[in-house]
């Protein structure tokens, strides 16, 4: 079924430049190998469109049963040079949180 | 043991967090990190304005406020508040409170040294862009190397109570403590791994204790009284992130999870001056209310090169908004929107860059945002950029007009023309480590 992927995870977003990160944070160490499997850095590039002009580079953090996601070029030149409001991407990760993705009944069940 | 707190985040974070650290409980170290990227430019104008100026002007009242305090229970203060001017602002600091031993700590500004660098061949490429620095030269206007823990470590054995830099590692700050205080050594790479991993989850303040934080944010208890964070720093590299009880927030591993991965990149590769941390080496236990601890960092060799942070002139902006309101708001704010960029156009102006947002539609996310139908207002957002001072400058004549020349119902334009601003853009680079010397000083 499909599901959007706050449902097993939590985000936070911040700046490097032009590019922002978005740290994806499992709920539950179980839900880690779907993070792997469904926040590809294909799809986060595609779910983003024209907003990130560059490619999406993932970072795996297995300790912390999370991902990091660098995506190049997407905040319109950066910091002081972006005309954009969220020069900063501050609020990328939450937006990332509708993403749908795939998952088994049986893999989200308690 | 020792308690480090961290009491400001950026230079425009909360003015009562440090104060409230010292008053509500125990802590042997306060660490207040003012600068951003861009943070030096600023003060670099300022400087320019005034000789005098140049740092973070909040710090030396801030001191002068809590300066009884800091003596009476020797808690010593570790801050970058020098910007490019850190004598001045010891200077101030002894102003505010004269009975303090205060130490700065120079060698990190290379404004001077540019021209020398470019003539002996290094390129400074933007690490980002990979273009040589050349292609600004001319342009730019502030020049400053992170320097790393072991120089504020050696302030601090001087016995100051103040220990004020210019541009040093954000984490740093709280490391150096560490160093002074169990005297790890300059390739204790583990250590000095954990020690900046613990200063990379606290350097933003309140964002570890609960504020900007995801997890269940409704059910966060008294935000307005958020406790700042403070790390239990042990000799062996462990540490624990806690606050000061009663204070609001709250500090669990998924908190501390979201701010480990903050503005990173490879978290294998996390480069300080002092060492590479590997964030994903890291344990952390919820080991009771408010406490998170950390163990198990490893570190690797500090890098040959250091990072500058170099910030250059590049050109001019501004941005001007407009209300509309239902029936068909985002329709009047397109049309409007389109006469903006014909007129411009038919002034004969080139830009950059014009970008245009529909605020409460899509300002933040474009076309990610979900689809709205007919929503009861909207702000048209539209900004420019360009080398031209005089273009964007007459963009700006061109926002307001629209309320009597433009679709019907246009509001919001009670604070007049957008504001001019000059674009002072960033430019990391890389200098071989060779090349920086550090020194301290005490200031009288």
């Amino acid at each position: 079924m499909k599901v959007p992927l706050s449902r097993i995870a939590h985000t936070r977003s911040g700046d490097k430049g032009d590019n922002a990160n978005i740290g994806v944070i499992a709920w539950l160490p179980r839900y880690y190998p779907i993070l792997l499997r469904e926040a590809t850095p294909e799809r986060v590039k595609a779910f983003f469109g024209e907003l990130v002009k560059g490619d999406v580079d993932r970072f795996e953090l297995p300790n912390l049963h999370a991902v990091n996601l660098l995506l190049h070029h997407a905040l319109g030149g950066g910091g002081t040079v972006s005309l954009r409001t969220d020069a900063q991407g501050k609020t990328l990760g939450a937006v990332l949180l509708a993403m749908e993705i795939e998952v088994d009944e049986r893999e989200l069940a308690d | 043991m020792i308690r480090i707190a961290n009491g400001q985040g950026f230079w425009g974070d909360w003015l009562e967090a440090p104060v409230r650290l010292v008053d509500g409980g125990p802590i042997d170290y306060l660490t207040l990190d003012y600068l951003a990227e861009v943070t030096m430019s600023i003060l670099q104008k300022q400087r320019q304005a005034d000789p005098q100026l140049g740092y973070a002007r909040d710090f030396p009242p801030l001191i002068g406020r809590i300066a009884k305090k800091l003596q009476d229970r020797r808690i010593k203060v570790l801050a970058n508040a020098g910007g490019v001017n850190p004598i001045a602002c010891a200077r101030a600091v002894l102003k505010a409170a004269p009975d303090l031993k205060v130490a700065v700590v120079l060698g990190d500004d290379v404004l001077d040294r540019i021209e020398e660098f470019l003539d002996k061949g290094y390129l400074m490429r933007n690490i980002d862009t990979g273009e040589p620095l050349a292609s600004i030269r001319g342009r730019i206007l502030s020049a400053n190397v992170y320097i790393g823990a072991f120089p504020l470590a050696e302030a601090l054995a001087t016995g100051a109570d103040v220990v004020i830099a210019g541009r040093c590692a954000d984490a740093a700050l709280v490391l150096a403590p560490m160093i002074a205080r169990f005297g790890w050594g300059s390739e204790d790479w583990d250590k000095l791994a954990s020690g900046i991993v613990a200063g990379h989850i606290i350097e933003c303040g309140a964002q570890c204790s609960g504020g900007n934080c995801q997890v269940d944010w409704q059910n966060i208890p008294d935000l307005a009284n958020i406790g700042y964070p403070i790390v239990e720093a042990e000799p062996d590299g462990g540490f624990t992130v806690t606050k000061h009880p009663g204070t609001g927030g709250r500090i669990d591993s998924h908190g501390v999870k979201e701010q480990l991965l903050y503005e990173i990149g490879d978290p294998r590769q996390y480069i300080t001056p002092d060492c590479i941390a590997d964030f994903t080496s890291i344990r952390l236990e919820d080991t009771g209310p408010d406490r998170v601890r950390g163990s198990g960092v490893r570190g690797a060799p500090r890098p040959p090169m250091l990072k500058a942070s170099i910030s250059y002139d590049a050109g001019w902006k501004a941005s001007g908004t407009l209300v509309y309101t239902w029936p068909q708001a985002l329709e009047k704010a397109r049309a409007a929107d389109g006469i903006v960029r014909q007129r411009l156009a038919q002034l004969g102006l080139s830009f950059d860059e014009i970008h245009t947002e529909f605020f409460g539609v899509n300002a933040c996310h474009g076309r990610v945002s979900p689809p709205v139908a007919d929503p009861p207002e909207v702000q048209l957002r539209i900004g420019v950029r360009g080398s031209d001072r005089r273009a964007v400058d007459r963009f700006t004549r061109e926002m307001i007009p629209l309320v009597l020349t433009g679709p019907p119902g246009g509001t919001g334009y009670g604070e007049g023309r957008p504001e001019v601003r000059q674009i002072v853009a960033y430019w990391p680079a890389l200098i071989p480590r060779d090349e920086i010397r550090t020194r301290v000083e005490v200031v009288e």
